[in-house]
């Protein structure tokens, strides 16, 4: 049972990182080819460098990341606390669901949806070219918000009001107890919010698909135009760094303590 | 005793709401709006009596995600299972193992993927070496079929681990202990009480399955229609528009559906996961 077990993890495992280890070896391939391994070389992180769209889309994703997940985690912090101290329930599960929405549709559904608002209000305003940057951050932030939520409001239940009463006993101002007291509390959640936010948006393909425009591109957006015809080896530079960028920071997450994956806060969503 | 609300803590909550229900019921709305209108924008049915022709595609695209679904369960459930029993430093080298393609982009993945089964790739080329004629697997159901299991399957064994991790150990001893076999004991025992991973996880695949246009694009190699290709097709024009809003509306009711059918076998007590 043993020997069985340790086994069929090794083969499941072995098979999930074959195409991209596959990749990664190849992207310091000398020849351009995909089944012979001539000699090893930076040529194609070369060729990728000196591609100006690549780092225009690169700077345009850190750009978005960042401001979508300042957006969604300004807005949802309140929307926490406004959720955790409403005595309406009704209000309360209604808001919940719908902001959950975008997490249960499919993203192409999410997508098509927000880019028909965005052609309808173009079309009533009589703008002509409304997608790009500016709708690339609202659907960023709209997807975002229901994370942030989710690792925000567990910090405000889990707070115990005695201990603001003690800090207003104490000389606080109500506000000044919020702030000196209650949002040191659920700054961990916050910061979590954030980094999901920032993750989310750096990894989104579908939505960003549908409500960009050619003259604002992300990484995913460059890779798919890339990737739509033929292969490019720059390409296997490029999915390398990202790869590469991403087990660092997996590593640096996981060991400075568990910022919880996604499945979990979906999960969490509708208890 | 109930303590008054400060305004901050009234109105915390208003912009999050105003923005909700400008960019996420605003633009559902408009999907219904624009399936039910014509370009002019009179009220009309034919979008959605235009879906009758793209009922092969709704077939093909359900039978795809449903096989991709069942051998994700298949592949996975075992490897929650083991993966459950390990050492705990070896679950969280596990757990990392496997949230590590989660983080990768899936148009990577599915491009690693297709790279490697391509016509001149690695896998065909070794079949060459090796006396075989080269198998033109790119543009294949098989292939489509293959790269969602590849891309979904993590997204599968989480949860499925998650609710095994909760299972005491003294179950299984004592499901031993009172005669079952260890079949019985995963089959009367650990399967009933992992249904809400299951269900979570089967429509964590399903979902994107149905909706996925890259992989049908790469692996597909244009031969393979699905929902999400036809959708993303019809956005490409402003003339299509209502057409593609109307299979968008379709698709969503249908997922809504079973989403909240398959909840349904979920335990009431257990967690409701969508």
């Amino acid at each position: 049972m043993k020997t069985l077990s340790r086994v069929y993890m090794w083969v499941i495992f072995a098979l999930l990182y074959a195409p991209i280890l596959v990749l990664v070896i190849f992207s310091f391939n000398e020849g351009g080819s995909l089944s012979s391994y001539t000699g090893f070389s930076f040529r194609w992180y070369g060729e990728l460098f000196r591609d100006s769209v690549a780092l225009q889309s690169l700077k345009n994703s850190l750009f978005l990341a960042v401001s979508s997940a300042a957006l969604a985690t300004l807005i949802g912090t309140f929307a926490a606390l406004g959720l955790d101290r409403m005595r309406n329930q009704y209000l309360k599960g209604t808001v919940n669901s719908v902001t959950n929405i975008p997490m249960m549709n499919p993203d192409i559904v999410t997508g098509v949806s927000m880019m028909l608002l965005f052609v309808a209000v173009a079309g009533i305003l009589g703008i002509s070219d409304i997608l790009g940057r500016w709708t690339m951050l609202i659907a960023h932030t709209t997807f975002s918000l229901p994370y942030v939520i989710l690792s925000v409001l567990p910090k405000f239940r889990q707070f115990d009001p005695s201990l603001r009463e003690a800090a207003m006993d104490l000389g606080c101002t109500p506000a000044g107890a919020f702030f000196k007291v209650e949002l040191p509390h659920v700054l961990p959640g916050v910061i979590s919010g954030f980094i999901m936010g920032f993750t989310l948006s750096l990894d989104d393909f579908v939505i960003s698909h549908f409500v960009s425009s050619p003259d604002f591109q992300t990484l995913p957006l460059y890779i798919y135009n890339q990737t739509a015809h033929n292969v490019k080896y720059s390409m296997y530079a490029l999915c390398t760094l990202i790869i590469v960028t991403i087990l660092a920071l997996l590593l640096l997450v996981n060991f400075a303590g568990g910022i919880g994956d996604r499945s979990k806060r979906r999960k969490e969503a509708t208890k | 005793m109930k303590k008054k609300l400060s305004f901050l803590e009234r109105a915390a909550a208003v912009p999050h709401m105003v923005w909700v229900v400008m960019f996420i019921v605003a633009p559902l709305l408009f999907v219904a709006y624009f399936a039910f209108t014509d370009v002019g924008g009179g009220f009309t049915f034919s979008n959605i009596q235009l879906l009758s022709s793209y009922s092969h595609i709704f077939l093909v695209s359900i039978c795809f995600s449903l096989v991709a679904t069942f051998f994700c369960l298949l592949i996975g459930y075992p490897l929650a299972f083991f993966m459950s029993r390990a050492k705990p430093s070896t679950q969280k080298l596990l757990t990392v193992l496997l949230m590590l393609p989660m983080w990768i982009s899936l148009l990577i993945r599915t491009y690693s993927l297709m790279t490697l089964l391509d016509n001149g790739g690695l896998v065909n080329s070794l079949l060459g070496k090796l006396g075989f004629d080269p198998i033109a697997m790119v543009g294949t159901g098989g292939a489509v079929i293959l790269g969602m299991i590849y891309d979904f399957l993590p997204y599968m064994v989480l949860p499925i681990y998650t609710s095994m991790q909760k299972l005491d150990n003294r179950y299984l001893e004592a499901a031993a202990d009172l005669g079952c076999t260890p079949l019985q004991t995963m089959l009367r025992v650990v399967l009933p009480l992992t249904v809400p991973g299951i269900i979570s996880g089967v429509t964590m695949v399903f979902v994107p399955s149905i909706s996925t246009f890259y992989i049908s694009q790469k692996l597909g190699g244009g031969n393979f229609d699905l929902i999400g290709d036809t959708i993303e097709r019809q956005f490409k024009y402003p003339s299509t528009y209502h057409v593609g809003a109307a299979i968008s509306l379709v698709m969503m009711i249908l997922i809504l559906i079973s989403v909240a059918v398959m909840n349904r076998f979920s335990d009431e007590k257990g967690e409701m996961i969508v």
